[in-house]
């Protein structure tokens, strides 16, 4: 039965994925494009974690954990470049 | 692995995947950023902690030992979207709002504070930076 649940799980995942990327390249702002990559790095940490439940292999936890720790850092460092002009003052 | 787990854990896989949907698909609906900033925040809560809580259990059941790395996660992500949240909106307000015909006036000496860097007028933070150095 977790077979086909995973299946749901990495259909519902990629739709996700392409709306986010829909507003990637649609959004009319700056600030759009930053909410549709934070918003992606966390369905891209939803599709590691699948899989690791899929392989049945606990290896993939390390990925997911970098993914959430540099989207958190990009997302910021972004949003502090458009405030201030500058990242690291 | 029992046939109760199994369902448990389809079930939080499937909650998890339909709301994480709802989620990206709110943000292609709304119309607005400031709207649109209220979407994500039903993927990271319930879609991710969904996900993360059915990964827990069936590590549980298939290796016979309890993990809450899973959990370093949940309490990462828990910890900085609102962060993030604040930050994408102060953002699309500096670029996009007019801070003189968009918002009340903010009835001190200072206006808002992402509009108006400079703070009241004879207030100078050069000065305060000298009197740390010496």
């Amino acid at each position: 039965m977790i077979e086909y649940a995973l299946n749901f799980g990495f259909v519902c995942v990629a739709l996700a994925l392409l709306m986010n990327l829909y507003r990637l390249t649609v959004g009319p702002t700056t600030a759009d494009r930053v909410l549709a990559v934070d918003t992606m790095a966390i369905n891209a940490i939803a599709l590691l974690i699948l899989y690791g439940i899929g392989k049945a292999t606990a290896m993939y936890f390390e990925g997911a954990l970098l993914f959430a720790m540099f989207g958190f850092v990009s997302t910021v460092a972004y949003c502090k470049f458009v405030l201030r002009g500058d990242i690291i003052e | 692995m029992p046939f109760v787990v199994e369902l448990i854990i389809s079930l939080l896989i499937v909650i998890g995947g339909a709301f994480l949907l709802i989620g990206s698909f709110g943000m292609i609906k709304l119309r607005d950023l400031l709207p649109r900033l209220h979407a994500p925040t039903k993927a990271s809560t319930v879609g991710l902690g969904g996900l993360l809580i059915a990964s827990m259990l069936f590590f549980w059941i298939e290796r016979g030992h309890f993990t809450i790395h899973e959990l370093l996660i949940t309490l990462f992500i828990f910890l900085t979207a609102p962060i993030t949240a604040n930050l994408i909106a102060k953002a699309y307000m500096l670029l996009n709002v007019d801070p003189n015909k968009d918002l009340p006036p903010s009835k001190q000496d200072e206006g808002w504070a992402t509009f108006d860097p400079v703070g009241p007028e004879g207030y100078d933070p050069s000065e305060e930076y000298q009197e740390k150095e010496t």
